[in-house]
This record gives C-alpha cells, structure tokens and sequence, in this order.
C-alpha cells in the first residue's frame, strides 16, 4: 500500500459549439452516428455539472430536447432511462442512445419534429483541470476538504475521471482503497449512485460514509 | 473598491477559489480586450467591471478601444445591423474606409498579448493587423446566425483569420473555418444594477419615479421597440386585468428609429386610457431605478420576439422574481419552464402564465428563489472571469 496524498482538482468546463443539430427524430439518429465521442460525453455525462442544482427531470440532454422541444414524451421517457454511468464506453452509450431512438422511429408512420421549439444544437466540451487547497493525508482532512471544496471537483472525480479518463472505481474510491487501506469503505462510495441525482447530494453521501467510518474508528 | 473576495458572498461556494487557482496560472500573461468603445451595453458593460477584476487578480489585462471618424462608426453601426439579419446600405467605399480606419488603429494600438479578445463589429478587422505571437479571438455578443449576405461576405475573411470564435448560445454561431466555443453572458451582481437595496431605498427610488406600492405590479424593462413588444404586454396584462388589481409598468428606452417612436406613441395612446399603465422613458444609465423597479415587482415579464440573449431576464431572478418571458434568443436558456417561470409564444401565453402565477402566491416565491439560485450557478460574473480565463489556459497551453 502506497501513501499518496488526495490532491482535489476541480474543473471548468469550455463549451464548443459544433456544425451539427437536428430539428426532427431522424436528424437526432443521424447525428447522433455522426458527432465526437466527446460530444456524447457533453450531452450524458456533461448534464450532471450544468442542470442538476435546479431539476433532475430528464437525466441528459437528448431526452430533455426531446421532450421540451419536440413534446414526443415517450421516446423522452426512453432516452431519459439511459444511465451513462452503465456503460463501460461512450461507444457502447452512443449506440444505445442510437438503438433507442431507431426503435422509436420504425414503429411510427411520421417522424416528430419540431414545430414550434429549438433546434437541438451538438456541442462538446474540454474540461480544464482546476487544483484545489491543500493535499489531504488523512480521512479527517480528506472529509473537511470534501464538505467546502467546489462542486465541480465533485463531478471530476466521480464522473469525469470514471467516464472519460477510464478510472472506473471514482478518484475518491481509488484513493481510500489504495492510500488509507479502508477498502470496505471504497466499495460503499463506489456504489453511490450518481445517475438522476445532484452533485451536492453526492457530497452529502460520501461525507455521510466517511463520517460513520470515522464514528467508527473513534468508538 | 470591490475586490473578488466581496463576491464570495454571492457567488456558489468554492467559485471564488476556482477564479484564484486559475489566476494564479495567468500571471505574468498578457490579456488584451479590443472593443469599439468604454460606455453603453453590451461588451463594454461587462468589461466595465470584469478589467478591473482581472487586473486585481495579478492578471495583466488591458482593455483597448478603437477610434474613428464619422464614416468609419456610421459604417460600423450599419455593418452590425446587417450581421444581425437587417437589410442595410453597405458600399465598398464605406467598408474600405472602416478597413482602413482599423489599418490606422493598429498603428497606434498596442497588439501583442497572450491572448487578445475582439469584441463584436468595430475592432473585427483589426485581425488583418495580428502580430506573429498570441492567439486572437472573435467575441460575437450578438445573434450572427441570420446575417444579411453583404455584410457576411464581408466579414467573414476576417472572421476566419482569428484562432477561435465565442458566441453566446450555439443558435447565434454560423459555420466557420474555426473552432466555435460558447460563453453565456453574466450578470454583475455587486453594480448598481444588481446590487442589493434596502426596501427604504426601493421606496424612495420609486416614490421618485412615481410608481405607487398601492397593489402588486408586473413589470417589463426594455427598449420601446417592436421587437420587446411591450404592445403585447400591455394586451396581456389587459387580459390579466379582468381578474386582479394590478398595475402594469412599463421602463425603458427610446430610440430614434421610426418604429420606437411609433410604438412609443401608442403606449402613450394606452396610458393615457388606464391610469394603472405607467409607462417610465427613462436615460441608458438608469441602473439604480431599474434595480429598485425589478425588486419591487411582483412578476417580471420580458415578452420580446427577438432577442439577443437578453439578460434582463437573468437581472429580474437574480432579484427573485419569476419571469414571464417570450421564446425569443436567451430566454428559454435563462428561464426554466415550470421551474423559474414560464416562456410563452403568446399575448394570451403571457397573460395565462400571469394568472396562473397571480393566483398562486406560493409559486411566485418559489419560483422566485430557484430563479435566484439558477443565476447564482450559471450567470454571476464570477462564472463569466472563469471562463474567460479557462479559455486563455486551454488556448495557451
């Protein structure tokens, strides 16, 4: 076992607009095959960062789209089911994004489009990694440092580095398990589930993890 | 004067310290702004405090602005409302001289920075002038999404010449030769605008402005013009007259263009019949009566047809009001349907929502506080200086 300090980094994410968008179902399938990996990243996981504080309604942007602009509530319910966090690669989510939407569409006779909504408009982004505070060596100060860091460190080391940086266990896991040799405690904060929730109540469940693991080693 | 560590107090937890870890990383890089001048909305409001800011934070900002003569803001004025979809007179002559007036502007302005913004219309061309060092970047504060062909024509080489482009919604941006990045506009929530006031204050502002507390008012802030449509407002709140008391107030500015004044003449006509529709024509710099305007509203409205992104939407929640507002430009990304108020398509949409919002009080202070909360996370300044600064890191790097 290797003690390495916790160092937070929190992120700042640059948003870049692309040549793509759909004003219809069809469009949303086709360029959905057509876009970056990244910008599916943007539209699931991305979601967490920019929509969560105020409403948890759809869980990505494509179901949002879908059922704000094209008002089509049942392929929104499809598309909103979709866990990103289920998927070992954002191939494996493109294609079932795809799949979902291409079942939809042969069981209808015309293809929903928009009428009186917005375009759906592709983007991606790149995430610029922010260090924050002082490194934590312990599990007390790892829990201080937690309950005041920026939410965005929340999201980069339980979501950007299990998506798109490949570390499928979350930063925070990894770290207990291999630094602090706690590795029940690592499970626990490895299966918090992090679909359809807020950033700030993913917090507010790792430092109720950690608070009982401290209880415990004190009593 | 007000230094980064006030907004602490504002801004969400932890924001302020993202903006000092990434100033850090800034030190002793140059960040030149490039706008066509220091006053008026637009670029210049948000430079006004965002300069100062950067300059605190040990960042060597600079902010220039370009000069001309008559011709040269004449062509430049014309030139931006035909990139903006209006149809205007656009003659070589004028464009060479507006070339020729930035030729002489980058002879007398200092150009090299690690990264240069170029805000809107007037300073474009200047990019023909770019030094061999620093990566420059086209700031488009406007819907260029439907520009007159002339003028895109025009602009576009020049557009192409620049590293990267940022506009304010994906909506507003044309296919270009260039990486597109998006940065939404923000509110200063410490200016006079934004600021926090005393109810003594909001009564005394608008004794003086002769608006009576006597029952609850909606309010619509913006220019007399067409494409705000306060005409529509006054025809919803009529609507909305039927059931409650409630006065209507409408503040803005006036314009010399013929269809401000003709649509100003007929809010007059309406005023004149309903002493509930006061109607304030008050200067651009009427910051602080506009502040005390929009807390002491009941419900804010911004019904415009066309838009930019339109920040008095986002000025009106910062302030906890639900807004009403049309689907135009900014406003469906600023206001959450059901959550911060309602967009609408419509007079008979605006007054529905208006009702609806009348007659269940406990919505407007919900709807009011989440409204607040939302600006807080995703329009303050202090969200604006992130990105700016992210985006000096990432294209630097």
């Amino acid at each position: 076992m290797t003690m390495e300090p916790f160092r937070f980094i929190g992120c700042v994410e640059l948003r870049q607009a692309l040549d793509h968008r759909a004003t219809d179902e069809r469009e949303l399938l086709d360029r959905l095959e057509d876009v970056p990996a990244g910008s599916i990243f943007y539209h699931t996981h991305g979601y967490f960062l920019r929509h969560r504080p105020i409403t948890t309604a759809y869980g990505n942007d494509f179901a949002s789209w879908v059922a704000s602009q094209v008002r089509d509530q049942v392929l929104a319910e499809r598309l909103a089911v979709i866990n990103p966090f289920e998927f070992a690669t954002l191939e494996d989510l493109r294609e079932e994004l795809m799949s979902s939407v291409h079942d939809h569409l042969i069981r209808l006779s015309t293809v929903p489009r928009v009428e009186f909504g917005e375009a759906f408009y592709f983007q991606q982004s790149h995430i610029v990694e922010v260090p924050l505070g002082p490194a934590a060596t312990t599990l007390a100060e790892f829990r201080d440092a937690l309950a005041a860091v920026d939410t965005s460190a929340i999201y980069f080391h339980m979501v950007e580095a299990r998506a798109r940086l490949g570390r499928r266990s979350g930063d925070f896991a990894e770290w207990i398990r291999n630094s602090l040799g706690l590795p029940a405690l690592a499970e626990r904060i490895e299966r918090i589930d992090a679909y359809m929730t807020s950033l700030e109540r993913v917090r507010a469940r790792v430092l109720a993890l950690v608070d009982s693991a401290l209880e415990g080693a004190a009593a | 004067m007000i230094t980064i560590e006030d907004y602490r107090r504002v801004a969400p937890p932890g924001a302020v310290d993202i903006v000092l870890r990434l100033a850090e990383r800034m030190r002793g890089r140059r960040f030149l702004h490039l706008s066509g001048g220091r006053f008026g909305g637009g670029a210049a409001e948000i430079l006004q405090p965002l300069v100062p800011m950067l300059t605190d934070l040990g960042v060597d900002a600079a902010w220039e602005i370009t000069g001309g003569d008559p011709g040269f803001y004449a062509t430049t004025t014309a030139l931006r409302a035909a990139l903006g979809g209006a149809e205007r007179l656009l003659t070589d002559e004028a464009l060479d001289h507006y070339v020729e007036m930035n030729r002489l502007n980058a002879k007398k302005l200092a150009l090299e920075a690690d990264l240069v913004l170029v805000h809107d219309v007037q300073p474009a061309t200047l990019v023909g002038h770019r030094p061999a060092q620093g990566r420059w970047v086209w700031r488009c504060h406007f819907d260029c999404s439907r520009p007159s062909r002339r003028a895109w024509t025009f602009l576009r080489p020049y557009v192409n010449q620049f590293d990267a482009a940022i506009f304010s919604l994906p909506k507003f941006a044309r296919r270009l030769g260039i990486p597109k990045y998006v940065i939404a506009p923000s509110i200063d929530p410490l200016s006079e605008k934004n600021r926090e006031l005393s109810s003594r204050e909001v009564t005394q502002i608008l004794r003086a402005l002769g608006v009576a507390q006597d029952k609850p008012f909606l309010l619509q802030v913006g220019p007399f013009t067409p494409a705000e449509d306060p005409l529509g407002v006054v025809n919803a709140y009529r609507l909305v007259r039927k059931y409650y008391n409630v006065r209507l107030v409408l503040a803005g500015t006036v314009d010399s263009e013929r269809e401000s004044v003709e649509t100003l003449a007929e809010l007059r006509e309406a005023a004149q019949h309903d002493p509930d529709i006061v109607l304030l024509e008050l200067p651009p710099d009427a910051h602080l009566q506009i502040n005390a305007l929009q807390r002491a509203a009941t419900i804010v409205v911004q019904k415009s047809v066309d838009e930019g992104f339109g920040l008095g939407a986002a000025e009106a929640m910062w302030k906890g009001k639900p807004v009403v507002g049309g689907s135009a430009g900014g406003l469906p990304q600023q206001i959450i349907y059901d959550v911060t108020g309602y967009t609408v398509h419509s007079v008979e949409g605006a007054a529905f929502r208006l009702r609806h919002l009348l007659n269940n009080p406990e919505l407007i202070a919900r709807m009011g506080a989440a409204g607040r909360e939302h600006v807080r996370r995703s329009f303050l300044i202090t969200r604006h200086l992130t990105d700016y600064m992210a985006l000096l890191i990432h294209l630097t790097r």
